[in-house]
């Protein structure tokens, strides 16, 4: 309840919240409101938001509703967000945990390894891993999670680091606790804070990388995703330019969401870095 | 003479990350269905299998996986990195040609973004919590969230189409024929949209590290003795505050060179620019591993050079690092 009155102190982060309890209505009732499959033939191709009362944001080059696309899309972005950033959090926390636990040759090969996935680009990793493994949005999804991960990993060895010899850590070991319940049961609630914050920037990162991929027409083309709908608009930019920009302007407060969440999680988790 | 040894001790720390990349690249390779010789054979449209066997022999693709990573490794040493299939020329000449639009178009988004990002943040931090600083703060957020592809296709439509100030895609007028200055130019006004669009989302985090920076610095000691002995406003402010709140954003150019060059592939797709983005982008769609490949190489080996240009930086803004070790 202190949690959640800390949380509400911050307008911003009322705002967030309030902007992704909106985009998981659209993704909740989708089905309820656009119950026909959002890819198919709805009425005369490109019609302008308010002029049919049927397509209240217009129709698209092949026909399609754009708010049934704008639906079912935030169910694919929400989706992939998460289960991208579940795969990099995770990734993240059992090399960084190992890492900053045992230390020695074991960071050493650790580290050196997270500096590589670090030093290639990461979209153009993603764009190898697409280009090797397919565009299923199975594969898109863990790839996204794939690239991801380092930056947590780092984070976890950092609070590793400065609480592996803390006296409940010790008094642990003389207890004669096994590693693996030291590292996960003891240790690691204590260094979730900062990784719950920083999931929220990758999940912001994961859901801008699925768009542009689709955008480029590299991710799965069978689902609705946003980013495939700003790609196809992209041939009727000229005229039609509101096909591209309705589904950006969702991208957009779905990213906001997640940002402005992230940071009021900040401010509640450490309320003593507010007064700055 | 210090922080040429620090730098390329550095330098030298990078090398076993690059072999690393190195043979990720090269289990990755072996991973994709199909090998050059597949795709030479597809491209010829078919062969016999012996000439098929007696071409993998050509290429050493009958060797043991062990031989042909070292194979790999030693080209790349002497950095032939293949032949590409699509251009039909070999791929260190491929992405030579293209490396100039991407540094090109890096190096002005990274001076835009930057100097942008240090203004909008000393704003900031010196109307902190006044409305200056809100409106700075609430425009970063909405720039880091908005997608860069989209960004510039709404560039285009409101600059090239609606207003006809810009271009709307290329590199420079085909056919003008121009010349020194006015070539300048005429490339100067098809890089302002793409300019714009790549360094958006860096410019947001820039902003926001500088506020943070300035808000830091202000506070120390010598702000307060810098005050006290009757330094106007300004002198404090530029002479003292920001040099030293400028180390963290030097820090983030060079974290940052890899997200840049992976935004460029979006960005050079949505304006048609020749450059590495688009080059990897077109290999994703022509299947183009050999490529792909040499240009996730070529960015990697461009990711430490930034650093070790940064690391150089970094000691002359603060020679602590240079005399300290």
């Amino acid at each position: 309840m202190r949690f959640l009155r800390l949380y509400m102190r911050s307008p911003a982060a009322v705002i967030g919240l309030a902007l992704l309890a909106g985009v998981l209505f659209l993704a909740a009732s989708a089905d309820l409101f656009y119950p026909r499959d959002p890819l198919s033939l709805a009425g005369r191709p490109l019609a302008w938001p308010f002029e049919n009362p049927r397509f209240l944001l217009g129709t698209d080059s092949s026909g399609r509703d754009i708010a049934a696309q704008i639906f079912h899309g935030a169910r694919i972005s929400l989706l992939i967000g998460v289960v991208a950033t579940v795969v990099a959090i995770v990734l993240g926390i059992v090399v960084g945990a190992i890492a900053g636990f045992y230390g020695g040759w074991i960071d050493d090969v650790l580290m050196r390894i997270a500096e590589a996935f670090q030093t290639v680009p990461s979209f153009l990793l993603l764009l190898v891993l697409v280009a090797v493994f397919g565009s299923s949005i199975t594969t898109v999804t863990l790839a996204i999670g794939i690239v991801s991960w380092p930056a947590p990993a780092r984070l976890t060895r950092a609070e590793f680091l400065t609480l592996r010899n803390r006296e409940f850590v010790q008094a642990c070991r003389t207890l004669g606790l096994r590693d693996s319940a030291i590292i996960f049961r003891e240790i690691l609630p204590n260094a979730m804070p900062p990784l719950i914050v920083y999931s929220s920037v990758v999940m912001a990162l994961a859901i801008l990388m699925e768009s542009a991929l689709a955008f480029l027409n590299l991710s799965d083309p069978n689902v609705a995703s946003w980013g495939n709908l700003i790609g196809l608009g992209r041939g009727v930019l000229r005229t039609q330019w509101y096909v591209s920009a309705i589904p950006g302007v969702a991208i957009l407060l779905t990213v906001l969401a997640v940002s402005l969440v992230g940071q009021g999680l900040n401010d509640a988790l450490n309320p003593r870095l507010k007064s700055r | 003479m210090r922080i040429l040894g620090l730098a390329l001790r550095r330098l030298a720390s990078s090398l076993p990350t690059l072999l690393i990349i190195l043979v990720g690249l090269f289990l990755l390779l072996q991973l994709a269905p199909g090998d050059t010789v597949d795709a030479l054979v597809a491209q010829m449209g078919g062969g016999d299998p012996a000439m098929i066997e007696e071409l993998r022999r050509f290429y050493g693709l009958d060797a043991p996986v062990a031989v042909q990573l070292a194979n790999y490794l030693w080209r790349l040493v002497s950095f032939d990195l293949g032949f590409s299939a699509t251009y039909g020329k070999p791929v260190v000449g491929v992405i030579l040609e293209r490396l100039p639009a991407t540094l090109l178009l890096m190096v002005s988004a990274l001076s835009f973004a930057f100097a942008a990002g240090m203004a909008l943040g000393v704003i900031a931090a010196k109307r902190v919590n006044q409305w200056p600083d809100t409106m700075i703060s609430t425009l970063g957020l909405i720039f880091y969230a908005t997608p860069s592809f989209w960004f510039g296709l709404m560039g285009i439509v409101a600059f090239a189409v609606r207003l006809a100030w810009l271009p709307a895609g290329g590199f420079g007028t085909i056919g003008s024929g121009l010349t020194g200055f006015a070539h300048v130019l005429d490339v100067a006004q098809y890089l302002v949209l793409p300019t714009l669009t790549l360094s958006l989302g860096f410019l947001a985090i820039y902003l926001r590290i500088m506020r943070a920076s300035m808000l830091e610095v202000l506070t120390l000691d010598f702000v307060r003795t810098a005050r006290a002995k009757g330094l106007a406003e300004h002198g404090v402010v530029v002479r003292h505050v920001l040099r030293n709140a400028l180390l963290p954003m030097v820090t983030l150019i060079g974290l940052q060179a890899g997200t840049m060059l992976g935004g460029s592939v979006v960005v050079e797709s949505v304006f048609s620019l020749p450059g590495l983005g688009r080059l990897a982008y077109d290999s994703v769609v022509q299947r183009d591993l050999n490529t792909l490949l040499g240009i996730v190489f070529v960015s990697a080996v461009l990711v430490i050079v930034i650093n070790f240009l940064v690391d150089f930086a970094y000691a002359y803004l603060d020679p602590r690092i240079g005399a300290g070790r």
